[in-house]
């Protein structure tokens, strides 16, 4: 178990060099989004045929920010400022095994390196994470506040009207954004193992009792 | 009525900023039993401090705010539907300054109302009692740990949590609700924001099981079950849960639960369900009171 500092966009290297249980802090632009995101993102650009001409400035602003780039799972509250600036309040990771149907193709389409989230993914995430060299990266669930201090900065905003805040894609700059590596590029996955040893305790618990 | 908007206001900051006393104390203990420089302990540690961070910004502990869930117990003669007024205002107030996220989603067009309110959103339940007083509690509970609760219809035969060979046979007992409370924590691992509060109902029906498991979740955490039979299995469920080694996040380590509430309903002959509410670790819960137009938050 190590600490590692990375700066977003992370280069496969980086990611081939971490290992469950590494602790990791990301510091640089990173984009949230959740079950409506990875639903439009997978039905407007990587299954369609053609990208509707509304929708092409979103997609190459998104292949330019997620290409060696990180996806987070959150749907954080945020506040306007008086000048018009948006300003995030809390936004812990949101549970991100809903985005199982739609992550791998995500993260092959658009090179990702990571994806931060909580609750761990399957295995095609985990697969997917071992070709294209990428990470799942767990943060705290439900430390909102810390987290929120570690995003300096608002970048822009897509689709919050029509998604709703908690759905929008919030384009973000983070410093030191805390996280755990629980699903590595090597095939291994902290859920999977804690997952199997509590199974076996649980027919010890059932047959014991 | 008086106006007390503002003070349901404040109920809802509280709630959503400040964790009470006892579940941050448990937390702590939580800590301590934790591995030093395990990830169980680092995720404790980074919990506590976000704790901390969010009394003195008095910002959200957790930014999935939830359904807010209140419960009203008033005296005679007051108007629920003046009550239910000022509250809705209030959560829309309280969306407006942070202090919740917009989360009431139209389940046919998928659109957020943007203040919290919507068709049976928030959540409202009254009841008259003999006190003099008016009591408002609010339950903050998020969407992660309500999708890992469930509900159980004893008996029930099959293997526990995917992939386990030996069957669960719970049967229509203590022993019974012990198994499948069991098998609600192995399937939950870190999903629900472990470690988790269970709050459990025995007996009711579909609807009311749910309800009073959630209840439960105000009991504070140091106060024993008053009824020894349920003080027994809760005490006795608490050490087995952690026995499962889900820890806290699912990282592993030995806290995966810290606390078991579990109340019992009458029920049908032919019904006798386990109802199991997983509130995170982010127990927010808050409560007014109001005494001869004095409001205070006990």
């Amino acid at each position: 178990m190590a600490t590692y500092e990375l700066d977003i966009p992370i280069s496969e290297d980086a990611i081939r060099a971490l290992h469950v249980g590494d602790a990791v802090r990301l510091s640089g632009v990173m984009v949230t989004g959740r079950d409506a995101a990875h639903k439009y993102m997978i039905d407007t650009f990587i299954r369609a045929d053609v990208v509707p001409e509304s929708e092409r400035s979103l997609y190459e602003e998104l292949q330019r920010l997620l290409r060696g780039g990180v996806i987070y799972h959150c749907g954080p509250v945020v506040r306007q400022r008086e000048d018009g600036r948006w300003e995030f309040v809390a936004a812990g990771p949101t549970t991100s095994i809903r985005e199982e149907v739609y992550e791998p193709e995500v993260i092959t389409h658009f090179g990702l390196r990571g994806v931060i989230g909580k609750g761990g993914m399957g295995p095609g995430t985990l697969q997917t994470c071992q070709e294209h060299g990428a990470a799942y990266f767990h943060a705290v669930g439900g430390a909102a506040s810390l987290i929120a201090d570690a995003v300096k900065e608002v970048v822009a905003v897509y689709k919050k009207d029509e998604f709703g805040v908690p759905e929008a894609f919030w384009v973000i700059r983070v410093e030191g954004f805390p996280v755990v590596v629980t699903m590595d590029s090597h095939g291994r996955s902290i859920h999977d193992e804690v997952e199997a040893a509590s199974k076996e305790s649980l027919e010890q618990l059932i047959a014991g009792g | 009525m008086n106006n007390m908007v503002e003070s349901f206001v404040e109920l809802i900051r509280r709630g959503s900023t400040d964790l009470p006393a006892d579940v941050e104390a448990a937390l702590r203990a939580a800590q301590a039993r934790e591995e030093p420089g395990s990830a169980a302990e680092d995720a404790l540690a980074t919990i506590l401090e976000n704790v901390a961070l969010a009394r003195a910004n008095s910002t959200p502990i957790c930014q999935d705010t939830g359904v807010p869930i209140f419960y009203v117990s008033h005296p005679q003669g007051v108007s629920t539907r003046k009550l239910r007024g000022q509250i809705e205002v209030a959560v829309a107030e309280a969306t407006r300054r942070a202090y919740l996220r917009p989360n009431g989603v139209d389940s046919l067009t998928g659109r957020n109302s943007g203040n919290n309110l919507g068709v049976g959103f928030p959540t409202f339940h009254f009841e008259e009692w003999e006190e003099n007083h008016l009591r408002v509690s609010l339950l903050l509970k998020g969407g992660g740990s309500e999708n890992v609760g469930a509900q159980y219809k004893l008996p029930y035969t099959p293997p526990g949590a995917g992939g386990s060979t030996v069957p669960l046979r719970a049967g229509r007992d203590l022993e019974g609700v012990r198994r499948v409370v069991l098998d609600a924590v192995t399937r939950a691992q870190g999903k629900g924001c472990a470690p988790g509060i269970l709050g459990v109902a025995i007996g009711g029906d579909r609807g009311t099981g749910y309800v009073h498991a959630k209840e439960q979740l105000f009991r504070p955490l140091d106060e024993p079950n008053p009824v020894p039979e349920l003080a027994r299995l809760e005490e006795r469920l608490l050490c087995e849960c952690n026995e499962l080694g889900i820890g806290p996040m699912g990282f592993g380590g030995k806290t995966t639960v810290f606390g078991i509430k579990i109340g019992a309903y009458h029920r049908l002959p032919a019904c006798y369900f386990v109802s199991i509410a997983y509130m995170c670790w982010a127990c927010r819960r808050a409560r007014m009171e109001v005494r001869n137009g004095e409001v205070a938050f006990p």
